[in-house]
């Protein structure tokens, strides 16, 4: 029981990582994006759009590639992601409207058109076994070693979601790049002083972690549920807790991989009790119960790298000053 | 020896709106000096060096770089022809270390190195004398240090001229005399370096130049060692211009507001208000002259309830004049008594004699009104709210610096602007806009406000039309004690005019007005008498109708380094 209780940790963990690590990205760069719940959804939509094109072309679909079936959903999603994500950057970044209305209306434009394009144009005829393919891991028998099966049973996204991790984790810390970009959502003013392109730089993370936030849904939708759909507000519900999770892991990639798994075995450990509703139901907050006390603790112990970015949800205009 | 001439200046003028900062400007830079850039505020000094730094552009005249026409569009070109420029503010990510902030943005197509980059800070600091880890955070650092990272930052991108804008505005002497160490390393290292500033001291002490700015203009620029400070002085204030502001004499003054010592720092530690002491009298205009961020904002601030002290007592006096004596707070023996100390007068101010009168008598006078007495309300308003302030009873107006940040609310229009004063007048839930609609349409008809109507947005009327809002709004409540900070900044003439009147009128109504100002002429023509701060400390309180532009020019720049010592060791 405790290594299907990992195993199915470490994959909800995967669904908030790739959230979390998106709107990571963005407010690295100053932009607090309430949106991500919707961007997840779009993403979701659009992958799922992709395999229902390419299964549907199949003459045979039980012999659909994996390396296209993957590649298409990726592109298909990025595709979706990063328009809804770039409705949010132009908005905040270009109009400098307020960021958080703004997110607000992303998450409820992004979870009722993805909701449509799902039940309208998606038949998920062949979606289960498109699924069973996406999922393959290394090891697929289930009577295998317990060690096995939770470091190697899992589909391409869950080590895709990880290796993003770490490189985004070496990038923020080892590059120029990563350094201008916390440079602007630090200072945005000090960044454009030294000759860095403060709007570049924030259009160029709402749409890479917009991106990556895509496939957050896309990998419940297609791997976890193995190519299920019910509706759109359980992959919302995991964009919040992606936003949660960021504050949890204190604005560090690398924290993260760990936070997300946390909180995946928190949000499924009421399916594992099997207690009462009353009980799941309470369980089901402690995600945020734990992120209530994160926040307290960084606030009281005031350390300074802790903290999220200064300029974390302010609009940068040059000539205010 | 004939020096390079580095940097040129032809004819450059530079205009905000109607305002003109730099008019005519033509001056030179030599290689390998230290040229001083002196005047008062707003002569344009800063102005003049951001179009070398790249933050404005010139709108008339040309700047030479080496013999060529520049053209500095930004502070990245400026960086081009190897001009660096340090801000008063400035411009660090607090969460960075030294290193990566010195690195910031550069782009030398070199792998992005941490370890490199230490090596070459660290070689500057051995070639110039800065001491700095270059792994601090930026938040673990004092003043000092961020300036040295700013130094550096500009040294790293291999600027040859670098600008120091007020560099010693936030340092303790010891601090000034490290960074004019390094100065002079640089100097002698080839690098040219201009210093704004208005400290006559420093400009003697360290630069080889010195170009002196007022309104504008630029009056000339010596040789250090051919000068004096009082030479620099009356090139800096000018001569005495008379206005025709109308200044009539005090009436009958008396002590109305009592500042006792007050003490206060600020957030980086350093001391904003150091023993200020002084007695605002009512009927009397109080000047207050000072370099900008001498601590003037502060001092208001504090009398009006919105700075915390360390220590110090602000007494407010409210006479409490020609009251008549009651049986109802004093007994008959009470009322012979004080009066036989002769605590009592009568309508004509000629004191009560109850000696020889019968006790019939002396109630028939208690009783008709007749006998009157003067008490005084003394209050501590030290660390009070302005809510509290106000509850006292105490009628304190503010006219803040910052009009439509602290004065006044931009996106409301003018009638709720009155209402921020009297939103708490009266018992119902909903509030009374009848009133505050009458005072705005008296303000705006009383004092020519240019607005469309009462309803449009203050943020909308132009900078002289807000003051009049602002002003007529706090000096309708008859204020015992008024304050105003720069109230003509930006205004026209006419209008500035219309605002000096309306203090003297205050002042004729028996308010205690403080006037704190930076056109010297103004305050000697406005004002009775001029306190001068420096540093948050006051160098004089003198008389407006007898001192000199150039002495009260003095008092504002002048460091007085012996005191300075005293201070030192007191602490």
């Amino acid at each position: 029981m405790f290594v299907s209780f990992l195993i199915g940790a470490i994959a909800i963990g995967t669904v908030l990582l790739y959230g979390c690590l998106g709107e990571m990205l963005m407010e690295k760069s100053g932009h607090l994006n309430l949106g991500i719940p919707g961007i997840m959804c779009m993403g979701t939509a659009g992958g799922c759009l992709g395999i229902e094109l390419y299964m549907n072309g199949l003459a045979n679909p039980e012999n659909a590639s994996w390396f296209l079936l993957i590649l298409i959903s990726i592109l298909m999603s990025i595709l979706f992601s990063v328009a809804t994500g770039a409705i949010y950057g132009f908005l905040t970044v270009t109009l400098r409207c307020n960021q958080n209305i703004t997110g607000l209306a992303v998450t409820t434009f992004g979870t009722g058109l993805a909701q449509f394009i799902m039940s309208s144009y998606v038949s998920r005829k062949l979606f289960n076994t498109a699924g069973k393919i996406i999922s393959r891991g290394l090891v697929n028998d289930p009577n295998a070693n317990g060690f096995l099966r939770v470091f190697f049973s899992h589909g391409f996204f869950v080590y895709f979601a990880i290796a993003l991790a770490i490189v985004f984790a070496a990038v923020l810390k080892r590059t120029r790049l990563g350094l201008h970009l916390r440079a602007v959502g630090e200072n945005p003013a000090a960044a454009d002083a030294d000759g860095i392109n403060v709007t570049a730089y924030k259009y160029g993370s709402i749409f890479v972690g917009s991106a990556v936030a895509g496939f957050g849904g896309l990998f419940y939708t297609m791997d976890y549920l193995k190519g299920s759909w019910e509706n759109a507000s359980t992959i919302e519900s995991f964009g919040w807790l992606a936003i949660a999770l960021v504050i949890f892991t204190l604005w560090k990639p690398n924290i993260s991989i760990f936070g997300s798994i946390l909180f995946g075995g928190l949000s499924i450990t009421a399916y594992v009790l099997n207690g009462s509703s009353t009980q799941n139901e309470l369980l089901k907050l402690l995600p945020y119960i734990i992120t209530v006390v994160v926040l307290i603790i960084t606030s009281i112990r005031k350390k300074r790298e802790n903290q999220p970015p200064a300029s974390l949800g302010l609009s940068y205009f040059r000539e205010e000053r | 020896m004939a020096k390079e001439v580095l940097i040129e200046f032809q004819n450059i003028t530079k205009t905000f709106g109607t305002v003109i900062a730099n008019n005519n400007v033509s001056l030179q830079i030599f290689k390998g000096e230290i040229l001083s850039v002196l005047g008062e505020n707003g002569c344009g000094k800063t102005t003049l060096m951001n179009m070398l730094a790249g933050i404005y552009y010139p709108d008339g005249g040309k700047i030479l770089i080496g013999g060529k026409e520049a053209v500095i569009h930004s502070p990245k070109a400026a960086f081009g022809y190897k001009i660096g420029m340090i801000h008063q503010h400035f411009k660090l990510i607090d969460v960075f270390t030294a290193a990566e902030n010195v690195v910031l943005g550069v782009k030398d197509g070199e792998k992005y190195n941490l370890k490199s980059v230490k090596k070459r800070i660290g070689e500057m600091c051995d070639r110039y004398g800065f001491h700095i880890n270059p792994d601090q955070k930026i938040y673990e650092m004092s003043v000092s240090e961020k300036q040295t990272v700013e130094i550096i930052k500009v040294l790293y991108r291999g600027a040859d001229i670098l600008i120091l804008d007020e560099p010693t505005a936030v340092l303790t002497p010891q601090e000034i005399e490290k960074l004019f160490a390094v100065l002079r390393r640089m100097r002698d290292d080839g690098k040219s370096i201009i210093i704004i500033t208005h400290k006559l001291n420093e400009v003697m002490s360290i630069s080889d130049r010195v170009a002196v700015l007022r309104k504008g203009e630029h009056i000339g620029t010596v040789n250090t060692s051919e000068t004096s400070e009082q030479a620099l002085t009356e090139m800096m204030v000018g001569k005495k211009i008379v206005l025709n502001i109308d200044r009539s004499e005090p009436q009958n003054p008396a002590d109305r507001l009592l500042v006792k010592d007050l003490n206060c720092t600020g957030p980086d530690g350093v001391k904003v208000l150091d023993h200020i002491s002084f007695t605002a009298r009512s009927g009397e205009i109080l000047g207050i002259a000072g370099i900008a961020g001498s601590g003037q904002r502060q001092l208001l601030e504090a009398i009006a309830g919105l700075q915390h002290l360390d220590s110090g007592e602000i007494i407010f006096n409210r006479p409490k004049k020609n009251l008549p004596v009651s049986f109802f707070h004093k007994t008959f023996k009470q009322i012979v008594a004080m009066a036989a100390e002769g605590k009592f007068h009568y309508e004509d101010g000629t004191p009560v004699d109850l000696s020889g009168k019968s006790k019939k008598e002396i109630r028939q006078l208690v009783n008709d009104g007749k006998i009157l007495f003067n008490e005084d309300d003394v209050m501590n308003l030290r660390d009070k709210t302005p809510l509290q302030i106000r509850e006292l009873g105490v009628r304190l107006s503010f006219v803040p610096e910052d009009r439509l940040g602290m004065g006044l609310v931009g996106n409301m229009d003018i009638v709720d602007n009155m209402m921020l004063r009297s939103y708490r007048k009266g018992n119902s839930v909903l509030v009374d806009r009848k009133k505050p609609q009458n005072l705005a349409d008296k303000i705006v008809k009383g004092l020519e406000v240019v607005t469309p109507d009462l309803h449009t947005p203050v943020r909308r009327l132009s900078g002289g039309n807000v003051q009049k809002v602002l002003v007529g709004r706090e000096i309708s409540y008859a204020p015992k004690v008024l304050m105003a900070a720069y109230p003509v900044r930006g205004l026209d003439i006419n209008s500035s005019y219309l605002i000096y009147n309306l203090l003297d009128k205050q002042k004729r109504e028996g308010a205690a007005v403080i006037f704190v100002g930076e056109d010297l002429d103004v305050l000697l023509g406005l004002c009775d008498r001029i306190l001068v701060i420096n540093s948050g400390r006051i160098t004089g309180i003198v008389d407006a109708r007898t001192i000199t532009k150039e002495e009260v020019g003095l008092l504002m720049t002048k460091t007085d380094s012996g005191k300075e010592e005293k201070n030192g060791t007191e602490n």
